[in-house]
């Protein structure tokens, strides 16, 4: 008897210690593999992205951390890859969860601005709002302004909120592509190279925004820049040829790395 | 070094003719390209001005040897003879070219492409023929709807390849952009990528519409042509080409300078079309 009431408490502490392990853990990543048609470009990348923080993949061109980030909201498909193992977004299955659905909780921010040209700086804040049936004018206003703050541009777009979402500058461009994201209220947001085709000023805005953006959000950058990386992360990976080299503390990472590779590409001396 | 700079010279005298030489080519074929062009506009307006008048527009045709009279029942019968292609060949037109550029890299779709390519090389007068069989025959009569088919398989062509080649033309980035928003691949291509495709693909509708206006072999066997005010599209019906092919033909003066201003208004008319669809195309952004 005393034996089961121990048993059993011991079950509920294993239980609550998983529900606390996938609270913390947004995503959690088990022995990912990816393939475009038989090329496996991740191999076996097992890693836990931990809630509202800002993770960093780094990593010679190549080595997968496009991939990586498309296998998460799954848009890897998109493009006729596949995967094996399994990613879990707040212990959920994402091959099992319905695409749609899911990218509307994982956003993503692509290199290269893409605001759609047709639609003006408002529009373009809401149109995953309002292309899935979202009408409600007053509300939307109130969305577009929200999201315009929060991704920093409100004050610089705020009197031409019916111009051309394509004829703004490339930095308020990607600005505008965060607010667009983060108007849809994700709870993670992929950002692939989000300031590689920036200049340093927008860079930096981009990097404030960041720094505000993970009160509310998970964030997953990619990056080339080690600065950037250093300065905005909570966590680093270090991705080469398809593999998981190094995960851990950003300030660890860049200073006492365990592996002598990551050591290499960090201080460039390959890569 | 005298030798060298004659040489020199040589080389660069020869060069610079050999260029105005070129450039008077083609400027020259630039100016007969556009001759024929001014040669048309020049004689429908000058002989087809004399009949261009208000009753024109607004009256019937009178029976030969009585002056005056219009052909209103041809200017609507065109209208509506192009209604009806449009009304079917647009839509089935700019789905085909959206399956074709977004689901078509597969086998079937390569067939569809090759068989679309035959289509818009097949003559007008056999697509008449087609649409006889298909539609005249069973209804027993002649019908403003059997020419719209007709007119309808005429644009197919046209409209489908334009819009695949325009919807191609936007950058892959808008759709995983759309995608990646947590829209539907469905929606994703209607409102963004068909949105971003339209000015091209109104071109094309522009130029199938153009082209079904001005076809009258496959009309002869369809719409047949209407000496009255009909509106009715399960009777036969007055096309302006119809009556130009029959008007210019007649041995009557008077019916021939009326196939001139049918010319004319004809002419008038796409000039209208294709000033509407600018208007209605127009971005509402600078670029
Ligand atoms: N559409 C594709 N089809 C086939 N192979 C691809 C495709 N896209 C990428 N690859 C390959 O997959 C591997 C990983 O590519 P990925 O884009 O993930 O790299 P990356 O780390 O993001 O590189 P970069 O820093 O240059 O953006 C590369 O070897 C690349 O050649
Ligand atoms: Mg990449």
């Amino acid at each position: 008897m005393d034996m089961k009431i121990h048993e059993q408490s011991e079950v509920a502490a294993a239980v609550e210690e998983i529900k606390v392990h996938s609270r913390e853990n947004k995503i959690s990543v088990k022995d990912l593999c990816a393939y475009f048609g038989k090329t496996k470009v991740l191999k076996n990348i097992t890693m836990d992205i931990p809630s509202k923080k800002v993770v960093a993949i780094i990593g010679p061109s190549g080595c997968g951390k496009s991939t990586f980030l498309r296998s998460i909201n799954r848009m890897h498909e998109v493009v006729g890859g596949t995967i094996t193992g399994s990613i879990l977004l707040d212990g959920e299955d994402v091959m099992k969860l319905d695409p749609v659905y899911l990218r509307r909780k994982i956003g993503m921010v692509f290199q290269k601005p893409n605001p759609f040209p047709t639609m003006s700086i408002a529009n373009n804040v809401v149109a995953g709002l309002k292309m899935n049936g979202f009408r409600n004018k007053k509300a939307l206003k109130g969305i577009v302004e929200k999201a315009l703050k929060q991704a920093a541009l409100w004050d610089e777009v705020k009197d031409n909120l019916n111009d051309s979402g394509a004829n703004i500058s490339g930095g308020q461009q990607q600005r505008l592509c965060i607010a667009r994201t983060i108007a849809v209220n994700p709870e993670v947001i992929l950002m692939d190279e989000p300031a590689s085709a920036l200049d340093p000023i927008s860079t930096a805005k981009v990097e404030e925004l960041i720094f505000e953006l993970k009160k509310d959000f998970t964030i997953i950058i990619v990056t080339h820049n080690m600065q950037q990386a250093a300065r905005v992360s909570d966590y680093t990976a270090f991705f080469y040829m398809g593999e998981l080299v190094e995960y851990s503390d950003t300030k660890k990472m860049f200073t006492a790395p365990d592996k002598k590779q990551t050591e290499d590409y960090i201080t460039g001396r390959f890569g | 070094m005298e030798v060298i700079n004659k040489a020199k010279s040589f080389t660069y005298y020869r060069r610079k003719v050999v260029n105005i030489i070129m450039l008077f080519f083609s400027f020259a074929a630039a100016i007969i390209t556009i001759i024929p062009l001014i040669l048309i506009f020049y004689y429908t307006i000058s002989q087809g001005i004399a009949h261009l008048n208000v009753d024109f527009f607004t009256k019937l045709p009178t029976p030969v040897g009585e002056p005056g009279g219009g052909m209103v029942n041809a200017i609507v019968g065109t209208l509506i003879l192009i209604g009806i292609g449009g009304a079917i060949g647009i839509p089935v037109g700019i789905m085909t070219g959206t399956y074709l550029s977004e689901f078509g890299k597969n086998k079937f779709g390569s067939l569809v492409r090759f068989l679309t390519d035959v289509l818009s090389g097949v003559p007008s007068i056999v697509v008449g023929v087609v649409a006889y069989t298909l539609v005249v025959i069973p209804m027993k009569h002649f019908s403003a709807l059997a020419g719209g088919v007709a007119l309808a398989i005429l644009m197919i062509p046209t409209i489908t390849r334009t819009t695949e080649e325009m919807i191609k033309l936007v950058p892959h980035s808008y759709r995983e952009a759309g995608l990646a928003l947590g829209i539907p691949k469905w929606k994703t291509t209607v409102m963004i990528v068909l949105k971003t495709a339209w000015k091209g693909i109104a071109t094309g509708i522009l130029l199938g519409l153009s082209r079904a206006a001005g076809e009258t072999a496959p009309l002869l066997f369809t719409a047949l042509g209407n000496r009255f005010w009909s509106t009715n599209i399960f009777q036969p019906i007055a096309s302006l080409t119809v009556y130009i092919y029959e008007y210019s033909t007649a041995p009557f003066k008077d019916w021939n300078d009326q196939a001139w201003t049918a010319a004319l208004v004809l002419i008038i008319l796409i000039s209208l079309l294709s000033l509407i669809f600018r208007i209605i195309t127009r971005s509402k952004y600078k670029t």
